[in-house]
């Protein structure tokens, strides 16, 4: 490129519900562990954010195994939430974050709305936490197992008693594919004090082991993630954009910064990356490095001009 | 230091039917790597297969200096089998082809005591980790290698064991090869004369498991080396637990098999629930 801006340094930082993030990459929930994990293999400073494991009122086991399975361009899961609990984490796991100059945003999810609105609670006074996301996708025990988020008045709730508890922290609210409409439960969030939403989370999935007959994972579904999603988080992230005025991280099957610009096209203000960080656990820095070289070939000075630019 | 080499594979070649031994050029990776440590595999820009594969390290070494005046390049080895679809893609690969191997990682096997006899067991493929074991403790204990295998086909590299100076004794279930049977029976006997002796072990979990029950019996140290379905290798995504010991419902007990492992002492472990078959009825030697 002979352009003149193409030596000038693109404006890649963004703001979500008062975060301010270096750049729009982080990494998905269940991805990175609690942010220590891929420190030999990627500098979190180079990254917009740190999103921790989901975490849980008490420690949870998670499920049997075998809990993964390798299918055409994406793996299905049940890990089960496995994680150490939201006590343990504050008291073992905030020094590190604490030392790193990364926002760290913690992921969190309940079975009951008092679970949710307990961690809410927890998470409310501990400075290091810069933001929440809120996992609406598992089963209310107290409702015969509906999940949360697929019913807008059961994500209301949740979402209405964690803004209460939360005080001043900025809350964002993750949100589960497996729905008819997405825009209805987008809405319901908003409505109920979400500052931001994040789309989308796995789609359940299950594959077959054709010898044994059995299914391949032991918890007999799972959640399918990877570049097999991508076009369907796509199309989601596209369509929440449009149904709500808070802004939208985009997740799905992201393993590029090519995969990463259509979700900012569509007009999410920044994107997470899951399954790619298992491939490569320096994806994230090659993908901020792949948004920073495409705006110096567009002449792109700021991300801000690409973020929802879709013609 | 654990990193992703972003590298090239300087030689694979089929070693007998459907195993496979391959060369990657990978500069420092010796120096880091323990014994029972393993990496992940990725065929550079390949897609399928998604995630990568975990192989032992075999062993590392260095490529003399060729005439025409290339310095010795150093080169780490795996082992391995074609059971699908990314150990098939991988067969076909060639000398140049770029790769890239995240590692050394995991946590290896300990040395033991310099005292005592080191009997090294291994069911096919699962000989892979034990290399670089019998070649470190080969230099302060006396070191025995019991191999098994289905047929002769299974049995691998042993001359390069003996080569290190390590007594070796084979079986094979047919027979085709050393003594006919179970690796075993090799070891209950091995065990009569040697009763000093500590143990380490890898290979198909049935014969694991029957190795345990005959080292607990007789409370001789065993360490054994697992195998897992893995997404990433480096205790991020919890793919890969086993039970521990002590595990219960309520209280549940999760080993990452890539992080608290791939070796782990036999008392870490929550036998039960990997399967616990008798000595004498051990289908996985069959492996
Ligand atoms: C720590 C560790 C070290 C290993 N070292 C070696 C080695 O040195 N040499 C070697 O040949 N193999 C080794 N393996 C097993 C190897 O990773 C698998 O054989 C390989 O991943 C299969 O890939 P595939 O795409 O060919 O098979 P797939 O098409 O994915 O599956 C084919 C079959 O292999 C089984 N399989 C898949 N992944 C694994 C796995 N991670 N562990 C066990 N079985 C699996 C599947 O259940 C299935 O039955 C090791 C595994 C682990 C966890
Ligand atoms: C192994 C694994 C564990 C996950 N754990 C969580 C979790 O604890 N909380 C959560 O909100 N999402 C979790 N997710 C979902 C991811 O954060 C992400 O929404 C999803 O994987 C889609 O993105 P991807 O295709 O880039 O992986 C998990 C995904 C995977 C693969
Ligand atoms: S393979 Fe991911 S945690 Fe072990």
């Amino acid at each position: 490129m002979s352009n003149g801006t193409m030596h000038k340094q693109p404006n890649l930082a963004v703001e979500i519900a008062g975060i301010k993030l270096r750049n729009p990459v982080m990494p998905a929930s269940g991805t990175f562990g609690y942010g220590e994990e891929y420190t030999p293999y990627l500098d979190v400073e180079t990254i917009g954010a740190i999103v921790t494991k989901g975490l849980s009122l008490k420690p949870k086991a998670g499920n049997p195994t075998p809990r993964i399975a390798e299918t055409v361009s994406g793996m299905i899961n049940a890990i089960g939430l496995q994680n150490i609990g939201i006590d343990a984490f504050i008291t073992d796991k905030t020094e590190f974050l604490r030392r790193v100059n990364t926002p760290v945003i913690v992921n969190f999810f309940g079975n009951t709305r008092e679970e949710y609105g307990e961690v809410a609670r927890r998470l409310a006074d501990v400075p290091d936490v810069a933001g929440v996301e809120l996992n609406i996708s598992c089963p209310n025990v107290k409702q015969g197992g509906i999940v949360f988020g697929t019913d807008p008045a059961a994500a209301a709730g949740v979402v209405s008693l964690v803004r209460k508890n939360l005080g001043s922290k900025p809350l964002i609210v993750k949100l589960t594919p497996n729905v008819t409409d997405i825009t209805v439960i987008a809405r319901a969030a908003e409505e109920a004090g979400a500052d931001a939403i994040s789309c989308i989370n796995t789609l359940t999935g299950m594959a077959i082991d054709v010898k044994t007959r059995k299914p391949r994972i032991a918890n007999r579904i799972g959640g399918l993630s990877g570049p097999a999603i991508r076009p369907v988080a796509v199309r989601m992230v596209h369509q929440v954009v449009q149904a709500v005025k808070i802004p939208v991280i985009g997740i799905g099957g992201i393993m590029t910064a090519m995969d990463a610009l259509e979700f900012l096209i569509v007009g999410a203000t920044a994107v997470q990356v899951g399954t790619a960080n298992f491939i490569d656990p320096g994806v994230m820095a090659d993908i901020v490095a792949g948004i920073e070289r495409f705006c110096r070939e567009e002449g792109i000075a700021d991300i801000h001009e690409l973020i929802g630019s879709l013609r | 230091m654990m990193k992703n080499y972003k590298t090239r594979i300087l030689s694979n070649q089929e070693i007998a039917p459907d195993y496979y031994r391959m060369k990657i050029l990978a500069p420092g990776f010796g120096q880091h790597a323990r014994p029972g440590q393993f990496v992940m595999f990725r065929v550079q820009r390949s897609m399928p297969p998604l995630l990568r594969r975990p192989f032992g390290v075999f062993r590392t070494g260095f490529l003399p200096a060729d005439c025409d005046g290339m310095p010795e390049k150093e080169y780490l080895e795996i082992l391995y089998k074609v059971v699908g679809h990314g150990t098939a893609i991988m067969r076909e690969l060639h000398s140049g082809d770029a790769v890239e191997v995240l590692g050394p990682l995991g946590r290896g096997f300990e040395p033991g005591d310099p005292q005592r006899e080191k009997i090294l067991v291994g069911g096919g493929i699962g000989l892979v980790p034990l290399f670089m074991l019998a070649e470190d403790r080969v230099k302060e204990s006396p070191v025995r290698l019991l191999m098994g295998g289905r047929t002769r086909d299974d049995i691998l590299v042993v001359t390069e064991f003996e080569r290190l100076g390590v007594e070796t004794y084979v079986s094979t279930d047919d027979g085709s090869l050393g003594e006919e049977g179970f690796v075993t029976q090799m070891l209950e006997r091995k065990l009569r004369k040697y009763p000093d002796a500590e143990v380490y072990c890898c290979g198909p979990l049935p014969m694991i498991s029957a190795v345990n029950t005959i080292c607990a019996a007789q409370n001789v140290p065993l360490q054994v080396s697992l195998e897992a379905l893995m997404a990433c290798g480096v205790g991020a995504c919890l793919g890969c637990v086993v039970k521990g010991a002590g595990h219960t419902e309520e209280h549940p007990r999760y080993l990452c098999t890539c992080k608290a492992g791939p070796v782990f002492h036999a008392a870490e472990l929550d036998w039960h629930a990997l399967g616990t078959p008798a000595a004498d009825s051990c289908e996985g030697c069959k492996s």
